[in-house]
């Protein structure tokens, strides 16, 4: 049986998962062997982290719980890398994308 | 011809119009399914080459949005569709149109205005990859030229030279998008929502981005006010922004209240709170574009901005459409349309409408400082008539366990019974004088009529008398009196206004540091 694993984490990124924030997600998930989903409700639908135009369309704005899970080779770490990527905001100045 | 506009990045510019809706290049289709695929697959690729050059010459914000827009189409879910259509007997141009029109439909769809902006980065991406299909070299815009069109992909903009100056004219476009940003970050003067078409889209024009709009064909009087205008801008940009963290005062050390006029929620994402005293006028019926927004997506809407405000207050106008704003499925057509059912005259026509807004501005009330006022009031009984519905509401959502607060409820005064009367309107909490509708009215010069645009001046005698009048009033029953109209950032005019005995102006977000160097030269 192969390795698996769940996390959820809250988006407080400004503008939620957007345009640079997805590329980010995704490019850091196709760093991964193991096979990633996520999904912005506990019950789905599972949407392949390694697409940004599937990330992209699940629009989750800030304060989405956003749900991932993984299988396979490295799920653990997987996992792991991406709720921390969410966490320190994508690496993202808030006020970056909108200087006025 | 002058169009009236949104500014979307301040700014004068002045040169020739560059139309961007030049119909395209067809795509020849080919022999065989495998062709039409391999067609496909080269002009995607030939898209990511091209915008990978583009994105190694560019600064980081562009290059970021360059990025997104290659990883999208690198993407096998994104052409995976148009291939299966290719598959099905469809040529390799149609099937990645529908594909992405497919995509881009779902954007358009969203209720956060962030993600629904993203759908011109699909167009964008859509026409990159359908201009490799036909190859069709598209002739480049003049140096200094305006771009004239629907709406302006970001790949456009970032291809366009913009060294020797130009802007962008867009008939739609939202100052959320990507080039709006973009456009406010290197000073490209950028006007959205112009609506109605001009009869040719060639000739010079002149975009004015610090009140928003532009000249068709313009009158040598026309070029010297406008180059005046143009020229003051560059100057005040300059002088002003030591005073925009300063709270305004006058030479003699009066304290004036400054906030700003915002049309999107998004605009606030672009403004320090601290830099103003609030939000004087949030519009709303640009939350309506095409559609008419339902009770959660307003609620958000207002929230989201009365979040950002904190403890300042912010006015939202209920929706004043009509007039040179109407929108599919609400407003009428008429012969006369600032004559007509427009502003609250629409509303209480139109209450399955009105009480949809009324419930999300009631539920909203709760997270900040709410105020709401009624456009276009003529009579006291259409305001007695507004706040019924107001309480009627609120009884409803208490029957509902829902948490709501009663905002204070103000009117606009922008029609002359008003400004006349105001005594027959002791009762509202209080009054912002809307100074475009109010000239256009008192003059009998249309806002949108630039052959009696000489009328229509809020510094006309009658104009300022009837702000005097209003002003005084509100003082002696403790009733606030604020301005909201374009008048209020215009450096030319705060003097006359101070004057008038006002104190509390609501200006365009652009114009906040440039009218606070204006009062602060003002000795009254």
């Amino acid at each position: 049986m192969s390795a698996s694993a769940e996390a959820t984490v809250l988006i407080t990124h400004a503008v939620g998962l957007h345009a640079r924030p997805s590329v980010k997600f995704t490019k850091l998930a196709k760093s991964f062997a193991a096979e990633v989903e996520v999904a912005v409700a506990a019950n789905g639908p599972w949407l392949d982290a390694k697409s940004i135009v599937k990330v992209m369309a699940a629009k989750a704005p800030k304060g989405t719980m956003l749900h991932i899970r993984a299988k396979g080779d490295g799920a653990g770490a997987a996992v792991e890398a991406l709720v921390d990527l969410v966490q320190r905001d994508f690496d993202e100045d808030a006020d970056h994308a909108r200087s006025a | 011809m002058r169009l009236e506009g949104i500014p979307a990045s301040a700014g004068y510019a002045e040169g020739p119009l560059f139309d961007l809706d030049r119909p395209r290049a067809l795509y020849s289709a080919k022999a065989s399914t495998a062709e039409e695929r391999e067609a496909l697959e080269l002009a995607i690729s030939k898209a990511i080459g091209r915008l990978t050059a583009l994105a190694e010459a560019a600064d980081a914000d562009a290059a970021g949005i360059l990025e997104f827009h290659i990883a999208m189409l690198e993407d096998d879910a994104l052409s995976g569709p148009a291939l299966a259509a290719i598959g099905a007997g469809r040529p390799a141009d149609s099937a990645w149109r529908a594909a992405l029109d497919a995509e881009i439909a779902g954007y358009d769809a969203s209720d956060q205005d962030y993600f629904r902006a993203r759908a011109a980065d699909l167009r964008d991406i859509r026409d990159q990859v359908l201009r490799a299909l036909s190859e069709d070299g598209e002739a480049t815009a003049p140096l200094g030229a305006i771009l004239y069109g629907e709406d302006i992909a970001p790949t456009r903009f970032l291809e366009t030279d913009w060294s020797a100056g130009g802007g962008i004219a867009l008939r739609a476009g939202s100052t959320a998008s990507h080039v709006a940003m973009l456009a406010r970050s290197r000073g490209v003067p950028m006007v959205v929502g112009l609506g109605a078409a001009a009869e040719s889209a060639t000739g010079l024009a002149l975009l004015d981005a610090e009140r928003g709009g532009i000249v068709f064909s313009p009158s040598p009087a026309e070029i010297e006010a406008f180059r005046e205008s143009a020229c003051s801008f560059a100057d005040r940009q300059g002088a002003a922004q030591t005073f925009l963290t300063q709270p305004a005062k006058t030479r003699s050390g009066t304290a004036v209240r400054v906030q700003v006029n915002i049309a999107y929620p998004s605009d606030v994402d672009g403004i320090d709170i601290a830099t103003c005293d609030g939000v004087g006028l949030m519009r709303t019926e640009f939350l309506f574009g095409k559609t008419l927004p339902d009770e959660e997506t307003q609620y958000h809407a207002y929230r989201k901005v009365l979040e950002w405000a904190g403890n300042k207050p912010v006015t939202i106008r209920t929706i004043d459409a009509g007039g040179d704003k109407p929108i599919a499925g609400f407003t009428v057509e008429e012969t006369n349309p600032f004559l007509g059912l427009r502003g609250i005259r629409l509303s209480l026509k139109r209450r399955d409408i009105f009480r949809v807004q009324i419930r999300a501005l009631l539920r909203a009330a709760i997270h900040g400082n709410l105020k709401v006022m009624f456009p276009m009031i003529a009579t006291a009984d259409e305001y007695d008539q507004a706040a019924a519905l107001f309480a009627e509401e609120q009884a409803g959502l208490v029957a509902r366990g829902l948490a709501n607060k009663l905002p204070p409820l103000g009117i606009m005064v922008e029609v002359p019974s008003v400004a006349l009367m105001p005594e027959a309107f002791a009762n509202v909490a209080f009054f912002s004088i809307g100074s475009n509708d109010l000239t256009q009215y008192v003059m009998a010069a249309a806002r949108d009529n630039s052959a009696v645009a000489h009328l229509n001046s809020v510094h006309h005698p009658a104009v300022l008398r009837l702000i005097s009048a209003v002003v005084d009033f509100g003082r002696d029953k403790g009733i606030p009196v604020s301005l909201c109209g374009d008048a209020g950032g215009d450096p030319a005019a705060i003097p006359a206004l101070l004057s008038a005995g006002l104190r509390d102006l609501s200006v365009a977000p652009a114009q906040l540091a440039m009218a606070k160097a204006a009062i602060a030269d003002v000795a009254v």
